[in-house]
């Protein structure tokens, strides 16, 4: 097909890219100018170069927050993807079955952030929390106020019953959108409950799975609320996560330069896992690099 | 390869069926022969996939039971049916290659790795997807997936039957040709018991020895082409079979006269008058009717004619309803023509079904 080529259409345009020049392009321009500079109040900014890069990734705090941060994602990544396809498998295909589960599915999901840190702060707690009085009462010592390995629990798990619907519901429309064709012709050629699973189910699941990784990666990787609510980062350190440390710098010690380089280098890095996930999960599904000879 | 039975087979989408209507399959009895091919021809939704996948088990019936070779199977799963069936649409697994998805079925039975290959080696030549054995089946055409689905059917030497429901559908009318000619060779060659659900004429005059034709969830007639052609049992089978089909005219029987509208059409048999009949009609295929002169026969009215190269059909209508004559090439069509019947061709109709001589 020939392409129209009409210049009028840059005006049908315009208002897009005014909307997204105001709302995403300035301010990370504003953030890039704040990275190369120092600033001392008084709206005095200094050129500094790439200082603020060097000081961020030679920095210990940054480099444990981040390390903080990929072994939450991958935690949670490993848990909800898992337990996602598992719960949408059992899901009932019809009947009345059908919305109550999806109801409850998205309970979760229409929670605010800050109110699920809240309901997991309380629930956790030894005293009033219904799950933290249990736990202490069975005999384990559990409090995510004074225990890292707790608090990392009280996090995990927070984010796994938030967000597992998700990938649930993601899973659950890959599912039945399969024709009953497959299965039956499954049934006919004598496949076992397993090989249903790995040649039609999950091959079928993948699209939306790139999604759903994608989406759990991005999301966990900047998460801010629960942890902050629930632990406010502590005890210690334990739990800050790079956004947190990135609120810290910017708004408590009013670090603006160091804080600016430090969202750059974050927005990099959500930007280059997602890339890794996109392409990866790509080629599992399809190889056709390998065949590309043929067509 | 078996013998299939089904017996008194009924069965209800609804779990608690009340009147006939309920039932998407009325009663059914029938035997396909051990080595038989079949077709179940029938409009959409007139049961013919219901009753096949009764036969390969994915479907239990509400009642009667189902026999192979004499054995009841009614409670048997699927696998342990040992049945092939291909589908309507394509199924293949994307993930795997081409000789895998052949492959599947004979390895979920266990079947011998240099037999397996043996086999699919030999189903590749017959499908003719032997240049792309090695790659994956996502990204092929729907023809060529068709032709895997098929061949999944195909693969295992040891099957009780082979279903096909509606296999041809998605497949380009040459392919179609081709195709159909290839499974017709194969069940000569290995003599399988197939059974091909259609809704096509054609497809199914063509592919089977055996015709059975269903309508409104029964069967109405099981019979060679030519039976079906020159004397349907049920005017669906006139009118569903044949281009155009049957002609079908209301009329009142006078011993072995026919009354339609006001002229005399003679039969070859009378109606037995033991038997009360709510309506009778005669039926005569468009083939059969010969065109007359003004005087000569029923009064026609033209109202188009169309030219399909070796013949003509002319489409007409007598006193409102509709009449079709198919004119040979050459023949003239009167200024007023009329219709003549050929009486050894004239079928007489009581309440739908066929009056047949000596009854």
């Amino acid at each position: 097909m020939e392409k129209t080529v009409n210049n009028k259409a840059w005006f049908m345009v315009l208002p897009v890219l005014l909307l997204v020049a105001f709302t995403a392009v300035i301010p990370l321009m504003t953030v890039v100018n704040y990275a190369f500079q120092d600033s001392f109040g008084n709206n005095q900014f200094f050129w500094v170069g790439i200082e603020w890069f060097q000081e961020l990734l030679s920095s210990e705090r940054f480099h444990d927050a981040l390390v903080r941060n990929l072994i939450f994602s991958f935690s949670i990544l490993a848990i909800e993807i898992s337990l996602g396809i598992g719960i949408a498998l059992c899901m009932p295909k019809k009947g009345w079955g059908v919305p109550v589960c999806l109801v409850l599915m998205a309970l979760p999901l229409l929670v605010p952030w800050n109110v699920v840190g809240t309901i997991w702060q309380v629930f956790g707690r030894a005293d009033i929390g219904l799950l933290g009085y249990f736990l202490n009462s069975l005999g384990i010592n559990y409090n995510y106020t004074q225990d890292p390995v707790a608090a990392w629990a009280t996090v995990i798990v927070m984010d796994v019953w938030h967000w597992t619907s998700l990938v649930v519901l993601l899973c659950y429309a890959g599912l039945v959108s399969i024709p009953e064709a497959y299965y039956q012709a499954a049934r006919i050629d004598g496949a076992s409950r397993w090989a249903v699973f790995r040649y039609i189910q999950l091959p079928k699941m993948h699209s939306v799975l790139l999604i759903a990784v994608l989406l759990r990666f991005m999301d966990s990787f900047m998460i801010y609320t629960e942890p902050f609510v629930v632990t406010g980062g502590g005890p210690g350190n334990s739990t800050t996560f790079l956004s947190i440390d990135l609120v810290k710098m910017a708004i408590g010690q009013f670090d603006l330069g160091p804080a600016a380089a430090m969202s750059l280098v974050y927005f990099l890095i959500i930007l280059l896992f997602s890339w890794v996930f996109y392409t990866a999960m790509n080629n599992i599904g399809t190889e056709k690099k390998h065949y590309a000879g043929e067509e | 390869m078996a013998r299939i039975d089904l017996d008194h087979i009924r069965h209800s989408y609804l779990p608690t069926p009340t009147s006939p209507s309920d039932y998407a399959l009325k009663e059914v009895n029938l035997t396909f022969e051990d080595g038989g091919a079949y077709a179940l021809l029938g409009s959409s939704g007139c049961g013919k996939t219901t009753l096949l996948n009764i036969i390969s088990g994915l479907l239990t019936p509400s009642e009667g039971e189902l026999l192979f070779d004499g054995k009841p199977v009614t409670e048997l799963s699927t696998e342990a049916r040992n049945i092939a069936q291909v589908f309507q649409f394509p199924v293949v697994y994307d993930t795997m290659s081409v000789y895998d998805n052949l492959a599947f079925p004979l390895r979920n039975r266990g079947v011998p790795a240099a037999e397996v290959d043996q086999k699919v080696n030999e189903i590749l030549r017959i499908i003719d997807l032997e240049s792309k054995a090695k790659r994956k089946a996502q990204g092929l055409t729907a023809d060529e997936k068709q032709k895997i689905s098929l061949g999944r059917g195909l693969v295992r030497s040891d099957t009780n039957a082979i279903l096909f429901d509606e296999p041809l559908t998605v497949i380009d009318p040459h392919m179609k040709w081709v195709l159909r000619s290839q499974l017709k060779h194969l069940h000569k060659q290995f003599g399988f018991t197939m059974v091909y659900v259609t809704h096509d004429q054609t497809e199914a005059l063509t592919f089977a020895d055996k015709v059975v034709v269903m309508y409104g969830g029964e069967v109405v007639q099981i019979g060679t082409p030519d039976e079906l052609f020159r004397k349907p049992q049920h005017t669906f089978v006139g009118y569903f079979i044949g281009s155009p089909g049957m002609n079908i005219l209301p009329c009142e029987v006078d011993g072995t006269m026919a009354r339609v509208g006001g002229h005399s059409v003679p039969l070859p048999c009378g109606l037995d008058p033991k038997k009360q009949a709510q309506k009778t009609e005669v039926g005569i295929r468009p083939e059969f009717v010969k065109l007359g002169g003004a005087g000569e026969g029923l009064p026609l009215k033209v109202n188009a004619v169309e030219d399909i190269g070796r013949y003509r059909i002319l489409r007409g209508e007598m006193e409102g309803v509709a009449l079709n004559a198919i004119v040979g090439e050459g023949m003239s069509i009167p200024e007023s023509p009329t219709a003549l019947f050929d009486p050894t061709q004239t079928n007489l109709y009581a309440d739908s079904w066929l009056v047949s001589e000596g009854a």
